[in-house]
């Protein structure tokens, strides 16, 4: 009667100290330039060297230009951090993949594609999205610096064991909905804080019939309703995205593996904390409206009122104004100034291939500034050789090189103070995409139908 | 070792907003540095200073009226990013402790690894709280971390609040994860080759 959770958790767990918190083995950490260099610098001092370097993986992506990567970085401080980065990996033996090589990309696109992230797999890294690789199975989870540290020093982390959680999606999807917007819809619907305290298994036949990368999609978002993380049980999906990448095992070891993951699963008889089950069928394309990524309505529907107590409407108050917008107000139809494609979320080539399905034999609106950004080497290497590039281009757009770029807006791919922007990435909290940007977070094809119409528009009127 | 944290009694700043992210603590621009160092002075950088870097005489931590190293907020503070730059600048800016009547989960790890102790208290608490500094910015509030209690001075308002015994003793006698689990390294080493054994990994 144990969950796919429990069952990882505890197989990783070597000891509990004061009944509470789990010394937590992990199998994959992932690190970028960021949230590592005081881990090092602090490690450096203690005089303890990283504990398991052949375990550990980096690649800078959340600092760095997406355009001209040949070049130096020109930021004085981003190439500060990405070469401390480079010089942490060189003098403790931990494998890089450099901007402009061919594996480089944002961490959460490339652990799956290179095949390193694998389901059983405890993994971590100083990243909040790291709940993307839970939708091969795995448990995986963001940490802080310090975590980072414990991490490198002893292959564990200390951790008091999340609650758990299952959210069912039952049904068929209707044409023109996708993973965004399952994910938005249920934060929509638990809030931000939803999931806090709990690790969420993603369950139902809708979720079923999810490619890997729209999975990736929803395990991705799990940290915006506020939970550790988020997994979905490997199945042959898993099984068929993963057999053949270089660092899944191979031959008679796939096949061992295989038999293993398979085992993988909450058991019928397993009891959640929590569960909730919502008809796939309610689900419509979505877009948000406020500065939390809670605050979401379906692209055809009006933006809610205040709701709940003083300082819940205060809150909420405070997120229109920002925006610019009021209560009771159409989404549909407001004018939209930049599109951000791209990001951990929504930075793979099915993304890049559901944009361009609908911007092929159209044109870019006029007055919009577009951004669209591959989350990898291979992503834009694949984009490259299907031709996507080129309907991209006859449209009128052009296709950037890989990085975090505006989801955070670290690097030069800042949106000005006050323009609106609809963007695949994670979280529109203010000043996310720049000081005083807007953000309307929504999938690829909303994305698409606001870079060539100009204004927020339904996609499924252009399908 | 970190300073040790046993009681603290202070006035406190009030931020009555809810969904606090750490986006806001700290935005992403400053997150450039390689060091621990100097990230207080940014702390809540967009609502404190305009965009020519003038403070902002509406904000909280621009008012005379309020100090303290206790920061007071609405309920699911530090939500978002795992950036613990965001427990750098409360830390920085010197906040010992930080009371809410929810946190999200990594913001409340990355408080207790740097000295920060979080909090939790009951709506009513909160709001209790709010009241009072609202009425006399002077009110101090007395956090005992051996009894885990929070009191409002004066008042007869004494609440529990919960953290681990393992994180109770870290804050008390200044211990540190890291020293701990290097000093395990042995038992990791027989966990792996138990592992390895029983999976045949």
């Amino acid at each position: 009667m144990n969950t796919l959770f429990d069952k990882i958790w505890d197989a990783h767990t070597v000891k509990v100290l004061d009944g509470d918190s789990c010394v937590l083995y992990i199998d994959r950490q992932y690190i970028h330039e960021v949230t590592s260099p005081q881990a090092f610098a602090s490690l450096r001092e203690r005089g303890a060297g990283v504990f398991r370097p052949s375990q550990v993986t980096a690649s800078p992506d959340h600092n760095i230009p997406t355009h001209d990567q040949h070049l130096p970085i020109a930021d004085q401080q981003s190439a500060a951090q990405v070469a401390a980065l480079y010089s942490n990996c060189d003098r403790n033996g931990i494998t890089l993949f450099p901007i402009g090589s061919p594996r480089n990309g944002i961490i959460h696109v490339i652990g799956p594609e290179t095949g390193l992230t694998q389901p059983g797999m405890t993994i971590v890294c100083g990243d909040s999205h790291t709940s993307t690789h839970g939708a091969l199975g795995c448990i995986a989870f963001g940490i802080g610096t310090s975590e980072v540290e414990m991490a490198l020093a002893s292959q564990c982390i200390l951790q008091s064991k999340p609650k758990s959680m299952r959210i069912n999606i039952e049904g068929e999807l209707r044409p023109g909905v996708c993973s965004k917007d399952i994910i938005l819809y249920i934060i929509s619907k638990i809030g931000t804080g939803g999931g806090t305290g709990h690790f969420v298994e993603f369950a139902g036949s809708a979720i079923r019939s999810l490619s890997m990368e729209a999975r990736m999609t929803v395990c991705n978002m799990s940290i915006e309703m506020g939970a550790r993380g988020g997994m979905i049980a490997p199945d042959q999906t898993t099984f068929d995205y993963l057999k053949g990448r270089e660092f899944a095992p191979q031959g008679k070891a796939w096949d061992e593996a295989v038999e293993r993951w398979s085992a993988l699963r909450s058991d019928t008889d397993a009891v959640f904390d929590k569960e909730i089950t919502f008809d796939a069928a309610d689900i419509e394309p979505m877009i948000t409206y406020g500065t939390n990524p809670s605050m979401g309505v379906a692209v055809g529907d009006k933006i809610p009122s205040a709701d709940g107590d003083a300082a819940a409407r205060a809150s909420f108050d405070k997120a229109l104004e920002y925006m610019g917008f009021h209560a009771g107000e159409k989404m549909e139809g407001k004018k939209v100034d930049y599109v951000f494609v791209g990001s951990c979320t929504n930075g793979r080539i099915e993304d890049l291939r559901a944009f361009a399905s609908i911007v092929k034999g159209r044109k870019k609106a006029p007055d919009v500034t577009v951004w669209i950004v591959p989350g990898s080497k291979q992503v834009e290497r694949q984009a490259i050789e299907e031709g996507l590039r080129d309907i991209l281009e006859e449209a009128g757009f052009t296709l950037r090189q890989p990085g975090c770029s505006a989801c955070l807006a670290m690097n030069d791919d800042k949106i000005p103070a006050g323009k609106y922007c609809v963007a695949t990435s994670n979280r529109n909290f203010e000043g996310r995409q720049g000081p005083e940007a807007r953000t309307l977070l929504a999938g690829p094809l909303v994305a698409a139908a606001a870079a060539v119409t100009g204004v927020v528009t339904d996609p499924r009127s252009l399908m | 070792m970190r300073n040790k944290f046993t009681t603290l009694t202070s006035t406190v700043v009030p931020l009555p907003i809810e969904n606090i992210d750490t986006d806001q603590i700290i935005p992403a621009r400053f997150l450039k540095a390689t060091t621990r160092d100097g990230f207080g002075e940014n702390l809540f950088r967009d609502w404190r200073y305009d965009a020519d870097g003038n403070p902002k005489a509406d904000f909280v931590l621009n008012s005379p009226r309020y100090g303290g190293r206790i920061l007071v907020a609405g309920k699911n503070f530090g939500c978002g990013s795992s950036r613990e730059h965001a427990a750098w600048a409360i830390a920085g800016a010197g906040f010992r402790a930080v009371v809410s009547s929810f946190f999200a989960d990594i913001f409340r790890n990355n408080a207790l690894n740097n000295g920060v102790l979080p909090v939790k208290v009951s709506e009513k608490m909160l709001a209790a709280i709010f009241a009072a500094v609202e009425r006399d910015p002077a009110t101090q509030i007395k956090i005992d971390l051996e009894a885990q209690t929070i009191r409002i001075v004066g008042t007869d308002m004494l609440e529990q609040f919960e953290i681990t015994a393992y994180k109770k003793q870290c804050l008390m006698n200044g211990y540190d994860d890291v020293d701990y689990l290097v000093s395990i390294r042995p038992e990791i080493e027989a966990f792996e080759s138990r592992r390895q054994h029983g999976q045949g990994k």
